[in-house]
């Protein structure tokens, strides 16, 4: 069983009110406070705090902001690391700094990395952020749904303070069952298809909407496979391409070495007559 | 090499120490205050010209040191001997600039060996990494002789000589995978490359047009070297370069141009755009008009007609591996990318640097004479 969080963007009223959530919980933003452990204290906070304009009016991920809302015509929409079921980024890593946990998150081991940006480059959501500013020891940086919140058994700080429920988490068997028993509900108020079922192999988080997906500036042209096999189908003939090409090169090397060696004896053998 | 004829070189002396005085500003700058001050790089377009043109483009440009090492010691095709040396030279170079690139590039550079203890076999990169490592010690052994001949250390020159054909299989193969697996970085990018670039065949394209740069290299330094060190030059055996190369950018073609009619990608010319632009220079300049030119007898068999068609080839390569690695990719990042002059900086100083290490070589060891 693992974890996912639902966003139903027909609810969404864009209070901002997850995205100072998640910077408190990740230290990105500084306040007296520290403990943000009850879902009280954290819905008590939220609303008090108003996001400094350059941070309230972050549209777009950064090493600052690992959950953004985002408006689209009228519609707001909240990006962050969809947590996939087969994470490319945990696939391409040298080093092995992503794991994909059981439980759901997707989490990033800082000690590990070496900063080599492969995951940024190759993550189809394009989510993970770099610390390009930092010298010594740059990190990459997104969503962790609240991993270290998880351990403790709370839930995502987003979804705890959203006041009107249009992020929830759960169980991501019974969100995409939420989904569907919404779409019969009120049928004609959705675009019927959940966003993240399939998509690049299926994630964990998963987005609700009117409209099609691509005009919310979700990717819209990703395979349903998980991209991780696109690499490894190609990885895993190395072991048949070192052995098939070695004996094929030694074969070479042995065959024209004794075409070279019989030239050589056949020209002796002309010299005397 | 008499010191009399070093006068010719002062401009470009003056030039090189003008870049070398730019890349240490620029080395400051990057190791002091990041690579957010150093470069041009974002959150939308974490890779730039370090690892577009110094990694990518750096191991190809040094194909041909196994693309001799096949023809001359597995072929038995001993006549290129005397252009083996000078390739190996220039690919042991070539990826010495990949690995000094890295540290530049790498956002904790301190941490590079991790690979060798942290593995994991799904990503390409750590394919990329264990070969780079591994083809730099084979190429450093290959080129090692020629060191020990002008020492005249007899004895690790005896050995050497034993393992020689092992060592060149095992560069071989190396290579295959590491030229290959450069494309197949890409492989996990379908929905960002743009579909010019972006195939299920990157990683075979990656190789076939590594061996092509390799030949195209050879015939270039040859050239230059010839010039530059008043080298006879051997024209019958390049001119069989030539024609070998003809016979690779022609497989090359075809595979490329049936992929692309295959996936229905050759639709995208009736829209003018930077992409299809880029994609026209890059075929006609790295493969229609160099392969007319070998095609034709007299033009493959007189220097400058080869000489171009290297050069050419050599232009083409670059522009495929920048488009693949850059420019393919900004239409999906909704960003623009052109690196900063810092980055140039760097890059041009580690390139000169590498001009002046072949020179250096090829002056006080015996580089251009085969054993």
């Amino acid at each position: 069983m693992s974890k996912a969080i639902l966003i139903d963007t027909t609810r969404c009223i864009g209070c901002q009110r997850c995205v100072v959530a998640c910077k408190l919980v990740n230290g990105l933003l500084t306040t007296s406070r520290s403990d943000f452990s009850s879902t009280d204290a954290l819905r008590n906070l939220t609303p008090d705090i108003d996001l400094p304009m350059d941070e309230g009016g972050d549209e777009q991920l950064s090493a600052h902001a690992l959950n953004v809302v985002q408006t689209h015509g009228n519609v707001f929409v909240r990006r962050f690391c969809m947590h996939c079921q087969d994470p490319t980024c945990v696939s391409v890593c040298p080093v092995g700094a992503f794991r994909k946990t059981p439980a759901g998150p997707v989490v990033y081991q800082e000690e590990r990395c070496m900063g080599c940006r492969y995951c940024m480059m190759a993550c189809p959501f394009g989510v993970p952020r770099y610390e390009w500013d930092k010298v010594l020891a740059p990190r990459v940086k997104k969503c962790t749904m609240c991993a270290h919140r998880q351990a403790k058994g709370l839930k995502p700080a987003c979804t705890e303070v959203c006041p009107v429920q249009a992020g929830i988490f759960g169980e991501r068997e019974d969100l995409l069952r939420e989904a569907e028993s919404r779409f019969a509900q009120e049928p004609g108020k959705y675009f019927r298809h959940i966003y993240g079922v399939e998509e690049a192999g299926g994630t964990s988080g998963l987005f609700l909407s009117a409209i099609p997906f691509d005009a919310l500036g979700l990717p819209a042209n990703l395979p349903h496979d998980a991209l991780p096999t696109y690499t490894w189908h190609v990885l895993s003939e190395i072991p048949k391409l070192v052995t098939v090409g070695g004996a094929l090169l030694g074969g070479i090397w042995w065959i024209t070495k004794r075409r070279e060696e019989v030239a050589n004896a056949e020209k002796k053998d002309g010299d005397q007559p | 090499m008499s010191f009399g004829k070093l006068p010719k070189f002062t401009f470009w002396r003056a030039v090189f120490l003008v870049i070398l005085a730019a890349g240490f500003y620029s080395t400051l700058l990057r190791f002091t205050k990041g690579l957010g001050a150093a470069t041009n790089l974002s959150d939308r377009f974490p890779w730039g010209l370090w690892i577009g043109f110094d990694v990518i483009c750096g191991v190809g440009l040094a194909a041909g040191g196994f693309t001799l090492a096949a023809i001359v010691y597995v072929f038995h095709l001993r006549r290129f001997h005397p252009v083996l040396r000078p390739s190996i030279l220039t690919a042991f170079l070539g990826y010495a600039l990949v690995a000094v690139a890295l540290l530049y590039d790498l956002g904790k550079p301190y941490n590079i060996w991790h690979p060798l203890i942290m593995w994991n076999p799904h990503s390409v990169m750590f394919e990329v990494a264990w070969c780079v490592m591994l083809y730099l010690t084979v190429l450093a052994l290959e080129f090692s002789p020629v060191v020990f001949e002008r020492f005249r250390m007899e004895r690790p020159l005896r050995l050497l000589k034993v393992i020689t054909i092992p060592l060149v299989i095992v560069g071989v193969l190396l290579s295959t995978l590491h030229q290959s697996s450069l494309g197949s970085l890409f492989l996990i990018v379908p929905s960002k490359l743009h579909p010019y670039w972006y195939s299920p065949l990157l990683p075979l394209f990656f190789f076939i047009s590594a061996v092509g740069v390799g030949i195209a290299m050879v015939i270039f330094e040859s050239n230059l070297s010839a010039r530059a060190f008043g080298q006879e030059i051997e024209m019958p055996l390049l001119a069989d370069l030539g024609k070998a190369m003809a016979v690779v950018l022609g497989v090359y073609g075809i595979l490329r141009f049936q992929d692309l009619w295959s996936r229905g990608a050759l639709a995208n010319l009736r829209q003018p755009s930077k992409e299809t632009l880029l994609f026209v220079l890059e075929i006609a300049v790295g493969l229609l008009v160099p392969l007319s030119i070998l095609l034709v007898r007299r033009a493959r068999e007189s220097r400058e007609g080869l000489f171009g068609a290297a050069v050419l080839v050599i232009t083409g390569f670059l522009l495929n591996r920048l488009n693949v690695s850059i420019t393919g990719l900004e239409y999906s990042a909704h960003a623009h990318y052109f690196p900063k002059w810092t980055e140039v900086a760097v890059t041009l100083s580690m390139v000169g640097t590498m001009f002046l290490c072949f020179a250096v070589a090829v002056r006080y060891l015996n580089v251009f004479e085969a054993d």
